[in-house]
């Protein structure tokens, strides 16, 4: 039984990150799911949200815009549309957005939606993820 | 025979001239450095891709739309140019292949589409007066995600209301900096992939979630919109290659000229020299 897990992240902008990790939490269009070395291959989309990975004592927090995760055995897989390191975000941007969507929100007419409503979700999590850096 | 005046103004101009080459040459090795990573970056990611959907695809048969093979009749050709000049054979080359390629098909009977991208291929049809389904430009330059999206998206729907029955993608694929490649690539219908160079051997017992035609309906249509953004990469990163070698040649071109008409100034100016001589000589002689 392998004892490593490979987690790789890429997205349009190039690989984010690639090392062993031994514990991987992400959350799939259908719900949260946990990666352990020796995991059934399975392939998810992913949605908006926080991507964990544990290494010994170390906790690293991404993230995930939209994407797909293959895990085989050893090995993660994630291709995502955008992925940030916990570290990485830009608080004050996010929280700029999170403003725009909420106001064009408010307004009734004249808006897309789903579009201010995803670009919320996305401003949100950053802001969640973000709180999580150490 | 040029007067001293007039090659001293030539020499002005093709020095100016050479000012220009040279400045379009610094700056397109600055923008092919900058096209030429986000080409590499995008690489990893749409070959990553690709083993995945072929590990999707590639045990079942037609699950989509988009993986079907109709009878063909329309064949839509995407032809990517630049939409700017002054970069050797670049967009000469992919105008040469579209044609020649375009003619082909007609001769087989099929009907042709044209879908055209970038201002240079634009132009060049008009004038031929060919009819274009749908143009695109200043999609290079910036090589913005969602604007790209919208030419792989509009070419999907196309396909999927059966408009068009195949789908090829003419490009510059960049090799060195020196060498660009044009390539015929068929975008739609995808081709079952086998699975190459990746060692990932799938397991027959894979878990999809939701389910293996939800993931394949959101992912292949993704794979399309990354295959042109990452051609349209590839185009500016030979766009911009080609540029500098070509602005390199007529830098180099001009620094020659220059010694030319160097040369000969100097020769009209000993002329004019050794003539006032002998006018000065001739008329001493006569005082005599």
């Amino acid at each position: 039984m392998e004892s490593k897990l490979k987690l790789e992240i890429v997205t349009p902008y190039g690989m984010v990150f690639n090392d062993d990790v031994e514990e991987i939490n992400a959350s799939g269009s259908e719900g949260e799911f946990g990666v352990l070395p020796g995991h059934t291959p399975f392939l998810a989309p992913l949605k908006i949200g926080m991507l964990t990975y544990k290494r010994g004592s170390e906790t690293g927090h991404f993230f995930v815009n939209w994407g797909y995760a293959e895990v085989v055995p050893d090995k993660v897989i994630i291709l995502a549309d955008s992925a940030e390191k916990s570290e990485e975000i830009e608080v004050e941007r996010a929280l700029a957005a999170k403003k725009r969507a909420e106001e064009r929100l408010k307004q009734a007419e004249n808006v897309d939606h789903t579009r201010a409503l995803a670009s919320l979700e996305r401003a949100t999590t950053r802001i969640q993820v973000s709180e999580k850096r150490k | 025979m040029a007067t001293l005046r007039d090659i001293k103004r030539r020499i002005t101009a093709v020095k100016n001239t050479k000012q220009i080459t040279k400045a379009m040459k610094m700056v397109a090795a600055a923008k092919l450095r900058k096209a030429q990573t986000r080409m590499l970056e995008m690489r990893a990611y749409a070959d990553k891709m690709n083993s995945v959907i072929a590990g999707l695809s590639g045990e079942s048969e037609s699950l989509h739309p988009l993986l079907t093979v109709r009878s063909r009749k329309t064949v839509e050709v995407i032809v990517m140019t630049s939409d700017r000049g002054l970069c050797g054979a670049f967009n000469s080359n992919i105008l040469k292949t579209a044609a020649r390629f375009i003619a082909e098909l007609k001769q087989e009977g099929f009907n042709v589409s044209l879908n055209v991208v970038g201002k240079k291929a634009f132009d060049y049809f008009k004038r031929r007066n060919v009819p274009m389904r749908k143009t695109w430009t200043g999609l290079s330059g910036k090589g913005i995600y969602s604007d790209v999206q919208k030419v792989a998206v509009d070419v999907i729907d196309n396909y999927i209301n059966e408009t068009i029955d195949e789908v090829f993608l003419i490009y510059n694929e960049f090799k060195t900096v020196m060498a660009q490649k044009v390539t015929t690539a068929k975008l739609l219908p995808v081709a079952p992939m086998e699975t190459s160079g990746e060692k990932t051997e799938m397991p027959a017992s894979f878990i999809y979630e939701p389910s293996r035609e939800d993931i394949l309906n959101q992912l292949l249509p993704k794979n399309i919109e990354v295959q042109v953004y990452r051609s349209i990469l590839e185009s500016q990163a030979s766009e911009e290659a080609a540029r500098m070698t070509a602005m390199e040649n007529a830098t180099q071109n001009a620094d020659e000229m220059i010694g030319r008409l160097t040369l000969q100034y100097n020769k009209a100016r000993q002329a004019n020299i050794t003539k006032e001589l002998m006018d000065i000589v001739g008329g001493v002689e006569a005082l005599k």
